[in-house]
């Protein structure tokens, strides 16, 4: 059975030209960057290439990336380097309620550490209101970090706006870009960030490397201690391979993105419609239009999500969803319940993430499969004859 | 894809695809409602019963593919039990007639020994005021 994979939010599958630029660096061109002789100033040298790759990408200047293991760092780098750096003149941070995790345990360690958090709401799409930003700052404001586009739900925030807000006030402005770098424009000029974090696996890059856009001028502690890399920013000697393979997925990306999101947009309202057509009691979740190219996310009425998936798994569908049945708390996705959703809503969920080896075929296939593993998973559901 | 690689056991998988017992008893002896939306399992175990034995069983579930296979195997398990027995189904004598369950995922089997015991004590009590309204 071929296996449909629709979860390119969770990871995405290395480029094959990805892995082809990697392999010599594992191999004949091993160095370490930090040796003066060939063999390191080769590695060097594909280090620098790969940082200028992505710089292109965004818009901005080779010295302002900084490589990290991936998204997680880039969000923990950011929060803690500039509360650290800045702690002298302020303790309040502001964020939102839907972040990813790396960025909102990040917040709850600062918070510990004695830094005062404003987390904010979302509308029903889990849409930031730039006012609410304005209306949270104080005095003691030193850092808004709010994501370019969320994991879950796909909807895209008024990123530009509100930073805007914060350079007038003068604060520092980070955005998790981890879903959009690779998938829809970014650039740091337009979108005015001061920090911009960025994941080489959720770009058809390899996993365990990612980077930290750091404007020029902007203040950081680092994470890590030690040696003089990445320009005393970045302690360790570098994931040369993983560096290299994030520079070529940057570079592919920044080819074939727009035609790509074109066609991903044009799969995901077919399977948006489809799914709307084809069962009832079913929603979409995020906002309309303003939403990543390749996110569907829908609740279904009276069926918990890991049920669906688990029937899905068994067409070969791989699909992810906002039920938490198997994590300590039960809870299910906080970025549902902050768009209102109720718990049954949130674990009924389902995200499809499309991605390059997609097609019309894959789609039609979901939309074949689903309407009967819904009704099967309802048949047995005590929450639809609670509702008769 | 290797099945060493799935998350639960055969046996769960079996249970979860053809889930025994499912749906409703039309005027049953006892109902047992457990679990809450929060937690994203629900279920409601129906008993029918006659000279003290569980005659029938069956089951209604919102949750995960734990939920559903553990409330297949329970119906399964109390079956031709009597009540006596019945109550001593534990939630490890679900999990363990699955194969086993994963750690994150035993709260499903004491889902399921909470809806057997909440159905055996709602006959229980049932049967009860039955008494006490004969005797009056």
């Amino acid at each position: 059975m071929r296996r449909i994979y629709l979860d390119h939010s969770a990871t995405t599958p290395t480029h094959p030209e990805v892995v082809r630029a990697m392999l010599p660096f594992f191999t004949d061109s091993f160095g370490n960057p930090s040796s003066i002789y060939s063999y390191g100033q080769e590695a060097k040298g594909a280090v620098e290439e790969a940082r200028t790759k992505v710089a292109q990408l965004i818009g901005a200047r080779s010295e302002e990336i900084v490589f990290t293991s991936g998204g997680t760092e880039a969000d923990n780098f950011a929060l803690k380097g500039v509360a650290y750096a800045d702690e002298h003149k302020g303790n309040h941070v502001i964020t939102t309620s839907i972040e990813h995790h790396a960025v909102l345990e990040t917040c709850k360690f600062l918070e510990r550490s004695g830094f005062q958090i404003t987390c904010l709401p979302v509308d029903k799409y889990g849409l930031v209101d730039p006012d609410d930003v304005k209306k949270a700052i104080t005095n003691k404001t030193i850092l808004i970090s709010v994501m370019h586009a969320n994991n879950e739900v796909g909807t895209i925030e008024p990123v530009e706006e509100i930073s805007r807000i914060a350079r007038a006030a003068g604060i520092c402005f980070h955005s998790d870009a981890v879903q959009t770098i690779g998938h829809i424009p970014v650039n740091v000029d337009e979108l005015t960030v001061d920090l911009l974090s960025i994941s080489g696996h959720k770009l058809y890059g390899p996993k365990g490397v990612g980077a930290l856009y750091v404007r020029k001028g902007t203040k950081l502690v680092p994470l890590m201690h030690g040696g003089e890399h990445e320009k005393r920013r970045r302690a360790g000697t570098e994931n040369v391979p993983g560096i290299v393979g994030l520079g070529k997925a940057a570079d592919l990306a920044g080819q074939e993105m727009s035609k790509e999101a074109e066609r991903l947009a044009c799969l995901r309202d077919k399977l948006i419609k489809g799914l709307e057509r084809k069962i009832d009691r079913i929603r979409l979740n995020g906002h309309p239009t303003k939403r990543l190219p390749n996110n569907v996310n829908v609740s279904v009425d009276f069926v918990e999500g890991e049920s669906m998936i688990l029937n899905l798994d068994l067409e070969g569908i791989c699909v992810s969803t906002g039920s938490a049945c198997s994590s300590a708390s039960l809870e299910p996705s906080h970025v549902l319940l902050a768009l209102g959703l109720s718990p049954e809503q949130a674990h009924g969920s389902l995200r499809f993430t499309l991605g390059r080896e997609n097609t019309e075929a894959d789609i039609e296939r979901v939309l074949s499969v689903l309407p009967g593993i819904v009704t099967k998973l309802r048949a047995m559901s005590p929450l639809l004859k609670t509702r008769k | 894809m290797a099945d060493a690689w799935s998350l639960y056991s055969s046996k769960v998988m079996d249970h979860f695809k053809n889930p025994r017992n499912v749906g409703e008893i039309e005027n049953p002896d006892g109902v047992g409602h457990v679990g809450n939306p929060v937690c994203g399992d629900i279920m409601e175990l129906y008993i029918k019963v006659k000279d003290g034995t569980i005659v029938d069983a069956k089951f209604k579930t919102f949750g995960c593919g734990a939920a559903i296979a553990t409330s297949s195997m329970v119906t399964e398990i109390v079956k031709g039990k009597s009540l006596k027995e019945a109550l001593n189904i534990s939630n490890k004598t679900v999990a363990e007639a699955l194969d086993g369950l994963p750690a994150v995922k035993m709260h499903c089997s004491v889902l399921a020994e909470e809806a057997l015991k909440s159905a055996i004590e709602d006959y229980l009590n049932k049967s009860r005021k039955t008494r006490g309204g004969r005797e009056q």
